[in-house]
């Protein structure tokens, strides 16, 4: 039985880790970028929930809504200020402009909130549901967690697949010239990219505090870390790739600090992105870039 | 001067790096005898001379070798717990206390060049972003695993365990590294010349390297990788060598860091000591050695001894810095602009001179 609630709290923590590595696996596959500031814009989203129920005293939907609009509006702001002017430099410059984007909203919440850690009241209020007389018991946040992550993945995938917009995403993502001699709106595309990755933030950030409570400015980094190497995991640019090695992460780094040792719990999930990059680079369900001399 | 006429630019460019640093030197050491310098400044000398090493150092990597490296800290960590053990073993074997030092320096150095070893050869065979990723997680790991060691000295040698401190199974022995809680009693035996020849040290490596052979064909991996390649270059052999340098010296900083301390934990290594140190790297000029200098002494020194009250803005400023440097030199609008008023003002300047001119004439 504690297996099997181990087993649970992993697939629910993945899934968190599966939003957020959407948001890099879509930015990256687009922007060839990895966006060191998605994690913050997580802890954004959910400092932006505690303040509209907590402070003001708002319904749970109307927060959620709130920090997602915030974050999607911050997401816009960041690509347009700080990487669309760096469309063609260095990855270098690219990672270190995102770095201090990261480090740029980490300090203004330490400035606007303080560094004293918040304790998040969960949004999700509807009782556990308890199996095997009382065994087993799946907290509620869990499922709503599992079950969020379940209905964005088939809404993003459909999206991608079918809609105009995704289309030009993949395209985009395909070839950015070839796709703006087809009149696709390259930038605009980007646009959106990031906005829908910053809104998913929100997502995260929400259930993330709503099953760990503690919430403080650096709380986005290391879930944001740890998702990147679940997109990395799954194979960088693949949707179901982010879902699959988001979870199997969750549940790697539950079992390690169940059966293992809480402090290596992160030292075992960087392991495994170390041995993923070095024997298959393009992750489980990533497609190989050919290199061109 | 017609003598210097034969001596590289280059050469020269070097010898003013010695000398700002020298001159440095020669008048903090005086001043600090003398008692001149408060308390807080000169407390601040050794950590100023680690983070010039640690920023030269990470120059190497990030400058010259161009690929970005987030697990800095992770090398100075273990260059300072390393230094720790030799130097807490070394009590009473070496009485002096400088000999011991630089025993431990070296010791430290060593071990975090096979760390540097031992990392490099899985993650170099990455580029760009990943580099930086699996970087950013060794750092990481390097942490975790100081975390959770616990060594203890007792007559009978060196005791490590994973477990706990009680694990270690001692008579009359004594904890050194004691898990979360970090390195206990260590000796503060660190000098500011100390830190000062370690900081000539590293800028003649560095320097060196940089004209050397092995820099060379370094700097033409960076610049282009394949046609490096193309002309014989091995990539990981040159990305190992440059590489392990980085990370030898970040140990001896390191080890010279530690001893500056009574006590220290694993958890001041982390990520946010690999993005000051990456902070300074950047705005003192990637792969400009006398840019790391001026720029870590000046970043360090700015918020600790006049802008204390806005201690809380100081790493939102450096990330504003930060994105303002990276936008001002790689973005092509930007550039642009700048280019458009400096045309501008040349076209002025002209006019004027024009005019002059014609006023002289007629």
């Amino acid at each position: 039985m504690t297996f099997l609630s181990y087993l649970i709290s992993g697939i629910s923590l993945g899934s968190v880790y599966a939003i957020i590595a959407l948001g890099y696996t879509m930015v990256y596959g687009i922007a060839k970028m990895l966006n060191f500031a998605h994690g913050d814009v997580i802890m954004v989203g959910a400092y932006v929930s505690f303040v509209t129920t907590v402070n003001l005293g708002l319904h749970p939907i109307v927060s959620v809504v709130a920090a997602m609009l915030v974050c999607t509006i911050l997401g816009i702001v960041i690509e347009k200020l700080a990487y669309r002017p760096l469309r063609n430099a260095t990855s270098l410059a690219v990672l270190i402009t995102a770095i201090g984007v990261s480090y740029f909203l980490q300090n203004t919440a330490l400035l606007i909130w303080g560094s004293a850690t918040k304790s998040y009241q969960s949004l999700i209020t509807f009782e556990a549901i308890k199996l095997f007389d009382g065994q087993l018991v799946i907290r509620s946040e869990a499922i709503v967690t599992i079950v969020a992550c379940i209905i964005i993945m088939t809404a993003l995938t459909l999206f991608t697949s079918f809609s105009k917009m995704g289309k030009a995403m993949r395209a985009v993502s395909e070839d950015k010239g070839a796709a703006l001699l087809m009149g696709i709106n390259v930038n605009t595309t980007i646009s959106v990219t990031f906005a829908i990755g910053s809104a998913l933030a929100a997502v995260a950030g929400i259930l993330l505090c709503s099953s760990y409570p503690a919430l403080m400015p650096t709380t986005g980094s290391m879930p944001g870390i740890r998702a990147f190497t679940a997109a990395v995991f799954g194979g960088i640019g693949s949707i179901p790739g982010a879902m699959i090695g988001g979870i199997l992460l969750g549940i790697i780094q539950i079992f390690s600090t169940a059966y293992i040792s809480d402090q290596l719990a992160d030292a075992i999930v960087f392991g495994i992105l170390i041995i993923v990059l070095l024997v298959k680079p393009t992750g489980l369900l990533g497609k190989p870039i050919r290199e061109k001399v | 001067m017609k003598k210097f006429k034969n001596i590289p630019g280059q050469t020269i460019s070097d010898f003013i790096t010695y000398a700002i640093v020298v001159i440095a030197f020669l008048i903090i050491q005086p001043m600090k005898s003398a008692g001149l310098l408060s308390n807080s400044f000169s407390g601040l000398l050794i950590p100023i001379c680690t983070y010039i090493v640690m920023a030269v150092s990470l120059n190497l990597t990030v400058g010259i070798l161009g690929e970005l490296s987030l697990g800095h800290a992770g090398f100075m960590s273990v260059g300072a717990f390393s230094g720790i053990i030799a130097v807490i073993s070394l009590d009473g074997v070496v009485t002096s206390n400088i000999l011991r030092l630089v025993i431990a320096m070296v010791i430290g150095g060593i071990m975090a060049g096979i760390t540097g070893f031992l990392i490099g050869i899985p993650v170099l065979r990455l580029r760009g972003d990943y580099l930086a990723i699996v970087t950013l997680a060794f750092g990481e790991i390097i942490k975790n695993i100081i975390n959770c060691l616990y060594i203890g000295i007792d007559e009978s040698g060196l005791h490590f365990s994973m477990e706990s401190a009680a694990a270690l199974d001692m008579v009359n022995g004594k904890v050194i590294i004691n898990g979360p809680i970090g390195a206990v009693g260590v000796p503060k035996i660190s000098t500011f010349v100390v830190g000062f020849v370690l900081i000539m040290v590293t800028l003649i490596v560095v320097l060196n390297f940089k004209r050397s052979r092995t820099g060379r064909a370094v700097m033409a991996l960076r610049d282009n990788r394949i046609a490096a390649e193309s002309v014989g270059i091995s990539v990981t052999k040159y990305k190992l060598i440059a590489f392990i340098t980085s990370a030898v010296l970040a140990g001896m900083a390191g080890t010279l860091y530690a001893m500056n301390y009574t006590t220290l934990a694993a958890k001041k290594f982390d990520f946010n000591t690999s993005i000051l140190v990456l902070v300074f790297v950047v705005l003192g000029g990637m792969g400009n050695i006398r840019g790391s200098i001026i720029a870590t002494a000046i970043l360090y020194l700015l918020p600790e001894l006049i802008l204390r009250e806005f201690s809380d803005y100081r790493m939102l400023i450096y990330a504003i810095i930060l994105i303002a440097v990276m936008l001002f030199t790689n973005s092509i609008k930007v550039k642009q602009f700048a280019e458009g008023v400096k045309s501008k003002l040349q076209s002025v300047f002209k006019r004027e001179k024009n005019k002059n001119k014609g006023g002289a004439t007629e």
